[in-house]
């Protein structure tokens, strides 16, 4: 956008889009994400209730503006079949995360308080470490992550953000 | 009865209405020339493949049709691109055929493998790889009404070779299956009665049209509009034409290589009406400023165009062609409260109108009187080709250009080479109309080897070649921006264009002096055959003119 104003709210907005699940796709999307200086946040993509297509979930950071040509970029797409802006008040979120937490026989027991508090699961354990699994909202994640650091975090892995419109 | 996937493919070009295609064959697209001997389809021969997407632009364009070229994979397909990104800024309607390695092989890095589809998503509107042959008819269906429908660009089919020898039952006609593809067509009721009340209040309103009004055949549609309601217009590089270039209406092309009236009228305006105009940035540098000062209505069948360079007031979704419907059914209301508006517009452009035209006795050519004249004699059904650069801009501005679509230049992506190969489009597209080319010493050398088709085609192109021995544009922009430290723009060892000409089969003509143009520019005219008209141009003639040198007494 040429006339951006140098006040306008930068915020994340949800997209869920629906895609033909053709080869290619992918790079179709990312690449006009990039050619056009959008910001990605996140990307999600899976197959969904209709056969040979995909739901994406894009949180995108902008304005109202920039959301909106992103929007309308995207609808150009011909695999882009249907494009919804999720109302971040009205709509599910779940991510999921994987996180490898170094422990020793000292740290275990008060990591596993803090997996408990969080109603984490612990997939795997060895002397050295522990990989918890949690499920929830980006803003419990983040403070998931924010508890767990101390303890010499080894490696996070996040899906990134899935959300649907409330019925 | 069985039929390859090459078979279907020729035969999803007859079933789409297809009698020309150009293009450069290779390994991985020969079973598709090989079929293609067995119709009537004629297909012209380029000398790079480059040439064969402006070529089948410049068909798209003269003859209102679909385009189609071909080439084959790795170098033929990449150097397509070119002149498939020409073609998608422009919004021309292509459909690009390319031969792909066969399908085992691609991602080995396979001997002329590039990914085709990778490299062309930016500059296509869709592209596919194609990998049942059985599909082939129904991506032909789609390729072709995604190219020409909504708004028009280029489609990419890139066909492995073992897809093109593959072999299926039938060829069964297929319909698109686009369920993600809903071009806007009807305007929004309440968005053009939001249009029509903001124009019957406005005292200075304008028409900005652009390449949309000339793609939808909506030329005379507007001129019955701007003359009904007492609009005046000024046109992108991309509108050229959309109103007879003294029409006094037409206040000529805006941007930073326009002319006066078309801008001051842009920024006195107090209603913009935007027309199938992206507005890109040489036209409309200040956008921002303008939707400050005016009410801006957009109409374009792009959403996507809506908002994206300037911000509207009014948006209107929709075929253009369908609004200016919509609009002339209308009651027209007085056009009083804009009197001075019309007035002090009409002035303008009369003041600085450009009428210094030299036909007297100098040691160089003056192009815009050399365009002047050629306009004049070439007359209204002349089409005419531009490169880029400063023949580009003179083109634009002094050809008496008098009907929408004669105008074929490289206007979003300017491309050098675009001109050349183009004509040969536009020859094909309409072989009893007079073809003019215009071009610099710099961009004809783009695509000199184009000539080649032109002798073997046969086509009576008439080139107009305005030589100053140097790439006059970047030249002009140093002079004016770089303290004149000319860096990389002299071609003083240019080749011997009159013996070029000759190699090639045209005939060919040199001259220096205006005295010399009227006779000049009637034997280039009356030649039967293709022929070159070198001009030799003063290396310091620029495109910005001052005031002195337009008509101010």
């Amino acid at each position: 956008m040429n006339d951006n104003n140098a006040n306008s709210k930068q915020e994340s907005h949800v997209l869920s889009v629906l895609v033909n699940d053709h080869p290619g796709l992918l790079y179709k999307v990312s690449g006009l994400f990039s050619r056009r200086g959008f910001n990605i946040e996140s990307l999600t993509v899976g197959p969904c209730e209709i056969p040979e297509r995909s739901r994406m979930t894009i949180v995108v950071s902008g304005d109202e503006a920039t959301v909106d040509q992103v929007m309308r970029q995207l609808d150009k797409l011909i695999d882009v079949v249907e494009i919804e802006r999720l109302p971040r008040d009205y709509d599910v979120e779940r991510e999921l995360i994987l996180a490898k937490v170094g422990c020793t026989s000292q740290t275990r027991a008060e990591l596993l308080q803090i997996a408990e508090i969080f109603r984490a699961s612990i997939i795997d354990v060895s002397h050295t470490a522990l990989t918890l699994e949690l499920t929830g909202q980006q803003d419990k994640l983040t403070a998931f992550v924010n508890m767990l650091e101390p303890f010499g975090i080894i490696r996070i892995v996040r899906t990134g953000l899935i959300a649907l419109e409330r019925s | 009865m069985n039929i390859t996937g090459a078979q279907a493919m020729t035969e999803a070009l007859r079933r789409h209405g297809v009698e020309t295609v150009f293009g450069y064959p290779g390994a991985a697209i020969c079973p598709f020339y090989d079929s293609l001997l067995d119709s009537d389809i004629h297909h012209v021969l380029v000398r790079n493949e480059q040439g064969a997407a402006h070529a089948a632009n410049g068909y798209a364009r003269a003859g209102k049709r679909t385009g189609v070229c071909i080439a084959t994979s790795g170098p033929g397909a990449t150097n397509l691109i070119t002149g498939i990104a020409t073609a998608y800024m422009d919004s021309v309607p292509l459909v690009v055929i390319t031969g792909q390695v066969s399908r085992d092989l691609i991602g080995s890095d396979s001997f002329q493998e590039a990914d085709t589809t990778g490299a062309t998503t930016p500059f296509t509107k869709h592209n596919y790889l194609v990998s049942r042959a059985v599909d082939l008819p129904r991506i032909f269906a789609e390729a072709f009404y995604l190219a020409a429908s909504g708004r028009p660009g280029p489609v990419l089919i890139d066909v492995p070779v073992d897809v093109q020898t593959d072999v299926f039952d039938n060829y069964e006609p297929a319909q698109p299956e686009l369920p993600g593809y809903n071009p806007p067509s009807d305007p929004d009721r309440e968005q053009l009665e939001g249009m029509l009340s903001l124009l019957s209040g406005a005292k200075a309103p304008i028409i900005c049209a652009g390449g949309g009004i000339i793609s939808s055949n909506s030329s005379k549609l507007l001129r019955t509009i701007a003359e009904n309601w007492h609009i005046p217009v000024v046109t992108t590089m991309m509108g050229i034409g959309v109103l007879p270039w003294d029409h006094e209406l037409n206040l000529g092309t805006l941007g930073s290589h326009g002319v006066y009236a078309a801008n001051y009228a842009l920024h006195h305006a107090d209603l913009i009406i935007l027309m199938g105009a992206r507005v890109g940035n040489r036209a409309m540098g200040s956008a921002s400023e303008i939707a400050n000062r005016a009410a801006v209505v957009h109409i374009d069948i792009d959403p996507a165009e809506i908002g994206k360079n300037i911000k509207p007031h009014l948006p209107i979704q929709a075929d253009i062609r369908l609004v200016l419907e919509e609009m002339s059914k209308e009651t027209v209301p007085s056009h009083d409260v804009r009197r001075d508006w019309l007035q002090t517009c009409s002035d303008l452009k009369a003041k600085h109108d450009f009428k210094s035209f030299k036909y007297e006795n100098s040691e160089t050519i003056d192009p815009p009187s050399l365009l002047h004249k050629l306009g004049q004699m070439a007359g209204p059904e002349a089409i005419i080709t531009t490169e880029v650069g400063q023949n580009q801009i003179w083109a634009a501005n002094h050809y008496p250009l008098v009907k929408a679509g004669a105008f074929i230049t490289s206007g979003g992506m300017g491309t050098m080479g675009f001109g050349l190969p183009a004509s040969v489009g536009a020859q094909s597209a309409k072989p009893d109309s007079t073809v003019i080319a215009i071009s610099g010493d710099g961009s004809l050398q783009m695509s000199l080897q184009e000539l080649g088709t032109i002798k073997q085609e046969k086509l009576p192109i008439k080139l107009v070649l305005l030589n100053n021995s140097r790439l006059g544009m970047v030249h002009e922009i140093q002079s004016l921006k770089y303290q004149k430290r000319y860096s990389q723009v002299f071609l003083e060892e240019n080749p011997d264009f009159g013996l070029i000409a000759g190699a090639y089969g045209f005939g060919y003509e040199k001259i220096n002096s205006n005295d010399q143009i009227e006779h000049a520019v009637r034997r280039l005219l009356s030649s039967d055959g293709p022929s070159l008209l070198e001009c030799i141009v003063d290396p310091h003639e620029p495109t910005l003119y001052h005031a002195s040198r337009r008509k101010s007494q």
